[in-house]
């Protein structure tokens, strides 16, 4: 396990840097413009001592070592337009925390539903509820999110008497944002749940369980629902991933002082740096997420690590 | 016991040996009457003789319609989605259509007609400069059913050449597996956003950005299934008598994908059509001249909060979901129908 612990963080750790370098080197083919907050009243000698300055003149293998010097020392660049000369640093600093806070939110809501839909879907198999749940499932996989995220604000803050705008301080004002956000990982972990218990309820073991005459609903926890935890671990990045993209929008759709609201609006102002640094981070959350997926499944699965400990049965 | 079971299997067969060789002398005699043009002709397929010759008119892609004919609402959507996709292409064609892109001006007052409410004179309304909500309608479904299918097509075409090379020829297998443990670590979305703001805004931009994540997938998964299947018996007979190499991947390994490349295609089409929603949204999407359900929605976003102007958001939400559940729905039926477990 440790060698395969060593490895996959390697990979991940190769997987970034090469990741940074591309994003480097097409961020540069931007237009100058998103380097400068008053572009058009510069002259054209301002213009090329101002890219000098930032070191845009220099050969590219030199930019790109400078960029990753200056990254390990924390430094992600100025930012030119947004907030002129402020270090991105220090502009996402107040952002991350919200964004982690309304991301961890939205992954433990869709845990806490989706998990509890899927198992009552396949104890009702063919039921209402069952049908109910599969036509919710249909309609969050089918209907892009940009669109159903729209009907939810228009309706919902109605409903809940909120205003459009996001209050940090609030509690009503998380609940349209985080539900929205978990809507979707609610209906995957509900279909993915729903179809492994009903697969499993035809195997051998629950049936020796059905023979002893141990009630349904034991079987169902005790059992099947255990078995099913090991394999969800390996969709939790990918649920992870939805998370954050879903926060790109919602963020920016609530006005929620978040990094996704942020990237929406320094695209908007063609701040250059600011983008770089947001779409580096982004990078890193998902190549992060997707090794911490890979590690817990290792980690969960007893037959893989008690497998080995056993010399290899 | 034994005995009487032996003899009794012996003078089966025997029976049989002889009803088989007379059938033969009697197909002989007939074969005889046949001029030599007739003699070296296709047999047809007689039901009558399916047990003797154990010939079938099993066909795949036969048993594929069936079974999906079965599903009545999958079949009602596919006409409606031909419909939908028909009256795109003739619904300019059409008497007294206005211009999509032309802004409408009141010919009395000299006034643009803007935020007409739906009516007789337009009949979904009018957006705030002025155009025909009904015309930008179609033609922004026309757009985004547009880069849908080009973004399927593309990445099946890149996903299935790449997983073919990479699960037959053993020598690429190392290098493109690298490439994917990488590619698969980025966010979809990020690679979308950025080649987006790179590039300037335009339907190839869209196009390009959104094939350039999604092939990798297809590609991995045919990779796994031809390794599955690759070795099989029937595919080393096939090799042994000199099969050429893409004789065997047509003939005998993609059938076998059929159902899950169909499933993949239809499911890419909502996803992209989604994709461009939300790439609009940032900022980064198609310029207004180029209708698209996506530049249509956002414009209906931004009026939502106003009851009487909801309507610039709804009837495009509304076309986007029936062509998005469409395509959803036929996809996961076709690929129940394309599996040969559930064939008879």
């Amino acid at each position: 396990m440790a060698k395969y612990l060593i490895k996959r963080i390697a990979r991940s750790v190769l997987t970034l840097a090469i990741i940074l370098t591309i994003v480097f080197i097409l961020l540069r083919q931007m237009p100058i413009e998103g380097y400068f907050q008053n572009f058009d009243k510069l002259t054209e000698v301002q213009i090329q001592v101002g890219l000098e300055e930032m070191g845009l003149t220099d050969p590219m293998p030199v930019q790109v070592f400078n960029f990753f010097k200056n990254l390990l020392k924390g430094d992600l660049g100025v930012s030119r337009i947004y907030r002129a000369n402020v270090p991105v640093t220090e502009v996402l600093k107040d952002k991350i925390p919200v964004s982690i806070k309304l991301g961890s939110a939205a992954m433990a809501v869709s845990l806490l539903l989706g998990l509890p839909m899927g198992i009552l879907m396949a104890n009702f198999k063919g039921k209402f509820f069952d049908k109910m749940g599969t036509v919710f499932i249909i309609f969050i996989q089918a209907v892009p999110a940009a669109v159903y995220y729209l009907f939810i604000q228009l309706y919902g803050t109605k409903l809940l008497g909120t205003s459009l705008l996001f209050n940090q301080n609030d509690f009503k004002a998380w609940i349209l944002p985080v539900l929205s956000m978990s809507l979707g990982n609610i209906a995957y972990y509900g279909m993915w749940i729903r179809r492994y218990m009903v697969d499993e309820s035809t195997k051998d073991y629950v049936r020796l369980a059905q023979a002893k005459g141990l009630p349904k609903r034991k079987i169902m926890f005790r059992h099947v629902f255990r078995n099913a935890f090991v394999p969800l671990a390996q969709y939790i990045p990918t649920a992870f991933l939805n998370t954050v993209i879903g926060s790109i929008y919602i963020e920016s759709l609530y006005s929620i002082p978040g990094m996704g609201g942020l990237l929406v609006q320094v695209i908007q102002k063609s701040d250059n740096t600011m983008v770089q640094g947001i779409v580096l981070l982004y990078a890193c959350v998902g190549v992060i997420g997707l090794l911490l997926g890979d590690i817990l499944m290792v980690v969960l699965d007893p037959r893989i690590s008690f497998g080995k400990k056993a010399g290899g049965r | 016991m034994g005995m009487k079971q032996l003899s009794f299997r012996h003078s089966k067969e025997a029976q049989l040996a002889d009803s088989i060789n007379e059938a033969t002398k009697k197909q002989a005699e007939e074969l005889s009457k046949l001029s030599e043009e007739e003699l070296f002709s296709f047999a047809e397929f007689k039901e009558s003789e399916v047990e003797r010759t154990g010939f079938s008119d099993y066909s795949y892609w036969g048993s594929t319609l069936r079974a999906f004919r079965k599903n009545k609402a999958a079949v009602f959507l596919v006409f409606v989605l031909i419909a939908i996709l028909l009256f795109t292409f003739i619904q300019p064609l059409l008497p007294g259509q206005y211009d999509p892109n032309t802004i409408n001006v009141n010919p009395e007052t000299g006034m643009q007609y803007r935020n007409v409410p739906p009516g007789k004179q337009f009949w979904l309304g009018t957006n705030s400069i002025g155009q025909d909500l009904w015309a930008r309608i179609w033609a922004g479904t026309r757009t985004s059913l547009f880069i849908g299918m080009s973004v399927a097509l593309a990445e099946a075409l890149i996903g299935i050449t790449v997983g073919v090379l990479w699960g037959y020829v053993r020598a690429l297998d190392f290098i493109f597996t690298e490439i994917y443990n990488i590619l698969d670590n980025i966010p979809n979305t990020i690679i979308l956003i950025l080649i987006s703001y790179i590039l300037k805004p335009s339907v190839t931009t869209l196009i390009f950005a959104m094939c350039l994540t999604g092939w990798i997938q297809m590609a991995r998964f045919i990779r796994n299934q031809i390794l599955i299947i690759r070795d099989r018996d029937y595919n080393t007979a096939s090799r042994c008598f000199g099969t050429p190499t893409w004789r065997i991947v047509i003939k005998n390994l993609l059938p076998y994908l059929v159902s899950v490349i169909m499933l993949r295609i239809a499911l890419t089409i909502p996803g992209a059509i989604g994709s461009e929603v939300f790439i609009t949204y940032i900022g980064l999407g198609l310029p207004l001249d180029i209708p698209s359900l996506g530049n249509l929605i956002n414009e209906g976003r931004s009026l939502m909060m106003s009851e009487s102007l909801r309507y610039q958001l709804v009837y495009p939400t509304i076309i986007l979901s029936i062509v998005t559940i469409s395509f959803y729905i036929i996809g996961n039926a076709f690929s129940d129908a394309a599996d040969p477990k559930n064939h008879v």
